[in-house]
């Protein structure tokens, strides 16, 4: 695959752009260097400044639309040039970045404003702006930067605000760990892309998005397949995707608008969206895209499974954010026109999963931070305004017509049966079950949150409605959760073949289905799935764990993907670590405490030279002096050179 | 009786340093003529004022490549650069000796001749205003120091060098707090120094006497004819290295070099803080810009010889400074020995005898300077009834005192460290790579190694202000007043833009690497 890809200056409005990082970042520091004195009026700032980087971020998205080539590049300034190597400070703003700052400072503007309330009675609200801001800020670094280190430095920068993030509170030991937790695993992915962006200097000497892609068709096979996978990695580790699915659920602990932003609606999006920029270099590979197809397809059912088996309502919606990802891997893995589905559930998925999030929010404020959902129950005649925008969620995530997730989902599926051979089936059926069991499990959350019978524990009187500061942005979340996919999937892929290689190839196969038995069948699997969780749990449910078979018990377990963790890779570890502690003690140690030691013994004793008398200063200067000289002068013999 | 003839002047070119001498002589009427009261704002403002303007000119004559005033002076980009850079870091320092809101009075004495730790020496400390006379003295240093870097040939240089020593020991002597350490610092330095004049005066003799007898040519200690003299010169080779080393041995006193670097610790403990940051800075540049001239133009086509000898000295200075900075405990001494490393790198930077070489030497000095201001800045900060709080101990726990200020001195010690995204990682880089395309991988290994080990004692610091819980004794950080507020910023944004952003002083710098012969 030959082709060129080349960017237009930006001009105008749009050499402007950096304002979308300067703003939430300026907002940022302003919040973290005034320290208290910002305590009173500093999470307005943090929501003005999500504000001001969403109305800016529409007034381009507009500029852009009316331009002819709709990538616009805006070099800011000469990062790193040395020798042949350069790295330029670079922003590229075109349909896919368009869409994606759209996502996350309008999505992002929303959570803002509800977290003011919700961290109300935290002391450390600032803190939480800031650091909130500081995500916005990374992230927008993350999807606006015009080459891979660009890239790098906002996957880091979001990395670092998640981390903060969930450890906020870090006082809560479970905090603490899980924080560590995903920050560890997280290194395991940035690793791999760290390698990844070494790789393209080394073959193609430049990071630069078109350069890049311009010369990827001359390197090899292998080269290209290390590449993407070493890529595919550091996007896993980011969204969440088997093997480095762990932290996600456990990234909970964070305070909820974190969840929502966060882990839910733009951070683990990077992966697709690293994936969807670096097309070109999927697209170049077939088994690259048949792995990244796999890992989509085993993580969405995995995520439906443990989904299945949990109680507590955010790492229910957590493992379902897990699955949703692995939609869009599988969309983004197919390659060709399905880049463009991917993107379009993506933002969907944004919309409804930030609603979902903030309703549970809203639900443990008025149950007093409880997360198990046994203990919930009929709380649809108390919390009118968040059990029906919860609804709207909770119908667009099982794919309901008309909810935005028919419109989002459903062609991924379509477009899995489109494959050439007989994975067609593997992969369109992996597709279909998935729907079936998002539908049965998120069916049960909602069941047993809002009907049934009241579970409540004693302490629980009246649970209360949230505020209208946190009601409103679910309203407006519940709207986008409505009509959202209809919009985005008839618009955005049309916007997106403006974006190298996105949605310019239309599929080639015919599906082995016909477009309406699928279509059917989808929506047959989800009535289905609802329809059983419904009759199972309309009674509400036991408040104590119940004995379970294999299955349940083994999803309990999060598939006994932890205890693999801990046999396959901690124990080994932790032993291997033992030994190199061991060497290092006795070896390397040895070694380096020895020269630690000469280094400061000799420091001391050279210390004594310097007595303080002006006489033996003036000594070794004329010792210094004479040694000089005869150095000259044994160079001059030829004793030296 | 024969006729004089005044070589031509080119006037423009000459101005910064007319104006700086001139700016001083003036200052020095300042103090006669002006009430007591006024003289501070009065004095600051036309040093200030002198500093500008004498930087207009410098950016006004940025296109000048010229030798005048007969061979004295050479007024060409490397000479532009460094000026720019010791006026600039000039302008910095001002503000430190500038300000009177740390310390009651300013950081210098109110009356030099009171006996040190006697009653009437205690009363002056409690806050009666210090000497003005010191911005005279500090505008005579600054204007020896921009004729230093022009210097064309060994007298001038030589007048330069004595030009702003002078003024230097004086300051040295002028500590408003710890009188006998600083007047003790201050006899060292000028005895040492004087010790070190007469080297270099040894050395330019040896070297006249090494180009007499070139045929049809006079001899001389201008640059051109040393030059020429290496390569044809009759006389015995004897005398051009034993010239060259005593001259080496002058200029690497000043430079903080070892095995002539003793004077140093000592002088930048005792001095006041602003006067040792303004050494630090502006006298490293003015230092390194007289050896870069004198190995550049004048010996260049020696280079084979004095190489390995300068190298040995630049392994030996990293090596001192990085070791000896382990063990000490003093934030001052420990800042002294750092600089003497920093002049062990800049030594390699010497040493690579390329435009890149160049340009690298004079970028690092600039990053160097601007890094060291803002930590001696910090180091004023930090203090308690009887004056700063140098020692290390003191440290202890300060950032949870004061975050923002210990967040600030992190920052800087990074830096230093040479971490990348500040200047420390940059400049180092813009050294070492020339001096490895010039083959001198031995220095660039040697650098960084013990930048492995010179890091040790920045991060130790570090620690100590950030994990250590503060104690009784941990002093506050004194809320600076706007100048050394500004000096500070100054320093640590510069740090930082010419971390993430170097290429347009690189730019400025590969523009103006070449001399004028």
């Amino acid at each position: 695959m030959e082709e060129t890809v080349q960017y237009a200056g930006a001009t105008g409005l749009l050499g402007s752009v950096w304002l979308l990082v300067a703003i939430p970042l300026v907002s940022a520091a302003i919040l973290l260097l005034l320290g208290r004195r910002a305590d009173r009026w500093g999470h307005w700032l943090g929501v003005a400044a999500i504000g001001a980087a969403f109305v800016l971020g529409l007034a381009f998205f507009f500029q852009l639309r009316g331009l002819e080539n709709k990538s616009v590049e805006l070099s800011l300034w000469d990062f790193i040039a040395v020798g042949d190597l350069r790295v330029d400070f670079g922003l590229l703003f075109d349909p896919l970045a368009a869409v994606f700052v759209l996502l996350i400072t309008g999505v992002g503007f929303l959570i803002h404003l509800y977290a003011v309330e919700y961290m109300a009675h935290d002391g450390g609200r600032r803190r939480f702006f800031a650091y909130f801001n500081l995500f916005v800020a990374a992230m927008l670094l993350l999807v606006l930067g015009n080459n891979y280190v660009m890239l790098y430095f906002g996957w880091e920068g979001v990395g670092l605000a998640s981390y903060l993030l969930i450890s906020f509170w870090y006082g809560r030991p479970s905090a603490a760990t899980a924080g560590k937790k995903a920050f560890l695993m997280n290194r395991v992915g940035d690793a791999g892309l760290a390698v990844g962006i070494f790789i393209m200097f080394a073959t193609l000497g430049t990071t630069q998005y078109d350069e890049v892609f311009s010369g990827v068709g001359g390197l090899t096979a292998t080269t290209v397949l290390v590449l993407g996978l070493l890529l595919l990695l550091g996007a896993a580790g980011k969204s969440g995707q088997f093997p480095l699915q762990a932290w996600l659920p456990d990234a909970m602990e964070g305070p909820t608008p974190v969840s929502a932003l966060i882990h839910a609606a733009t951070m683990v999006t990077a992966g697709v969206y690293l994936i969807a920029r670096s097309n070109p270099i999927f697209s170049a590979n077939s088994t690259l895209q048949l792995v990244v197809v796999s890992v989509g397809a085993l993580t969405l059912l995995m995520g439906c499974i443990i989904g299945a088996a949990k109680d507590d309502i955010k790492r229910v919606l957590a493992w379902s954010t897990v699955s949703q990802i692995g939609y869009m891997f599988l969309g983004v893995g197919l390659g060709g026109g399905a880049y463009a589905l991917a993107i379009v559930h993506l933002l969907a998925h944004g919309f409804f999963k930030a609603n979902m999030f903030l309703g549970a929010g809203s639900v443990m404020h008025g149950m007093k931070d409880q997360v198990d959902i046994r203990r919930f129950g009929g709380l649809s005649k108390h919390m009118k305004i968040t059990w029906l925008t919860f609804m709207m969620g909770w119908l667009a995530i099982i794919g309901m017509f008309p909810f935005s997730g028919f419109f989002s989902k459903e062609p991924i599926i379509v477009a899995a049966f489109e494959r050439e051979d007989w994975t067609a089936w593997l992969f369109g059926g992996a597709a279909l079950l998935g729907a079936g069991l998002t539908a049965f499990y998120m069916t049960r959350l909602f069941v047993l949150t809002f009907h049934g019978p009241k579970r409540w524990t004693e302490d629980i009187e009246h649970p209360h409605e949230s505020p209208k500061l946190m009601t409103i942005p679910l309203i407006l979340l519940a709207v986008g959760s409505v009509g959202a996919g209809f919009l985005l999937s008839t618009s955005v892929p049309d916007w997106l073949t403006a974006t190298a290689g996105l949605g310019s190839e239309h599929a080639e196969h015919e599906a082995v289905l016909s477009h309406a038995v699928i279509t059917t069948l989808s929506l047959l699997v989800t009535v289905l799935g609802a329809g059983l969780a419904w009759f199972l749990f309309r009674a509400g449910t036991a408040t104590a764990p119940q004995p379970a078979g294999v299955l349940v018990t083994a999803a309990r377990r999060n598939l006994y993907t932890d205890a693999v963790n801990e046999a396959v890779f901690e124990k080994p570890g932790i032993f291997l670590t033992r030994a190199l502690v061991f060497l290092d003690n006795r070896g390397i140690d040895g070694l380096v405490n020895g020269l630690a030691a000469a280094v400061g013994g000799g420091s001391g004793r050279l210390r004594r030279m310097q007595t303080g008398f002006v006489r033996s200063y003036a000594t070794s200067i004329l010792a210094g002096a004479l040694l000089v000289m005869a150095a000259f002068l044994a160079v001059q013999a030829g004793w030296l050179a | 009786m024969t006729e004089l003839k005044l070589p031509s002047l080119d006037y423009a070119a000459l101005a910064p340093i007319l104006i700086m001498l001139g700016t001083a002589l003036l200052g020095v009427l300042v103090e006669a003529f002006v009430p007591r009261r006024s003289r501070h704002v009065v004095q600051l403002t036309l040093a200030l004022l002198a500093v500008l303007a004498a930087l207009t000119m410098v950016v006004f004559n940025a296109d000048d490549r010229i030798i005048t005033a007969g061979q004295a002076l050479a007024v060409d980009g490397p000479t532009l650069f460094l000026q720019g850079a010791i006026l600039v870091l000039a302008a910095m320092a001002l503000l430190l000796i500038g300000d009177r809101s740390v310390e009651r009075g300013g950081a210098f004495v109110a009356q030099a001749a009171v006996t040190a730790e006697s009653a009437d020496d205690r009363r002056q400390a409690e806050g009666r205003n210090g000497l003005t006379e010191v911005y005279p003295l500090v505008t005579f240093a600054i204007g020896g120091m921009l004729i230093f870097v022009a210097a064309n040939d060994l007298l001038t240089m030589f007048i330069a060098l004595e030009v702003f020593s002078l003024p230097l020991y004086l300051l040295c002597a002028l500590a408003r707090r710890r009188r006998l350490l600083s007047q003790e610092a201050a006899m060292k330095y000028f005895l040492l120094g004087a010790y070190a004049s007469a080297f270099f005066l040894f050395g330019v003799a040896l070297i006249y006497g090494f180009t007499a007898g070139m045929p049809g040519r006079t001899a001389g200690v201008d640059f051109a004819t040393i030059n020429a003299a290496v390569t044809e010169s009759p006389a015995s080779p004897v005398l051009l290295f034993a010239g060259m080393a005593l001259l080496s041995i002058g200029l690497l006193f000043k430079a903080a070099a070892a095995p002539f670097h003793v004077w140093t610790p000592d002088v930048y403990q005792g001095a006041p803080t602003p006067v040792t940051g303004f050494m630090a800075a502006c006298t490293k540049v003015a230092a390194f810009g007289a050896l870069l001239r004198v190995f550049h133009v004048a010996f260049v086509d020696a280079s084979w010889d004095f190489t390995p000898v300068l190298g040995a000295i630049a392994v030996l200075t990293m090596l001192v400074g990085a070791v000896l900075a382990v063990t000490q405990t003093d934030i001052k001494r420990l800042l002294a020995y750092s600089s003497i490393a920093n002049a062990g790198y800049l030594l390699v930077g010497v040493l690579a005898p390329s435009r890149d070489g160049l340009s690298g030497t004079m970028f690092y000095l600039v990053a160097y300077g601007f890094s060291v201001l803002a930590a001696f800045a910090v180091v004023t900060l930090v203090r308690d009834a009887d004056g700063e709080a140098t020692h290390l101990s003191r440290w202890a726990g300060l950032g949870r005192r004061s975050p923002f200020f210990a967040g600030l001195f992190t920052f800087i010690l990074l830096a230093f460290a040479g971490i990348p995204l500040t200047s420390g990682f940059t400049s180092k880089f813009a050294i070492f790579g020339p001096a490895l395309e010039e083959g001198q991988a031995w220095l660039v290994i040697a650098g960084v190694l013990t930048s492995m080990v010179l890091a040790f004692p920045y991060l130790r610091v570090v620690v100590m202000m950030w994990l250590s819980e503060p104690g009784e004794s941990t002093p506050t950080v004194t809320v600076p007043g706007g100048l050394t507020s500004a000096a500070l910023m100054i320093g640590v944004l510069a740090t930082l833009v010419l971390g993430v952003a170097p290429a347009p002083l690189l730019d400025l710098a590969a523009g103006a690497a070449e001399f004028v012969r």
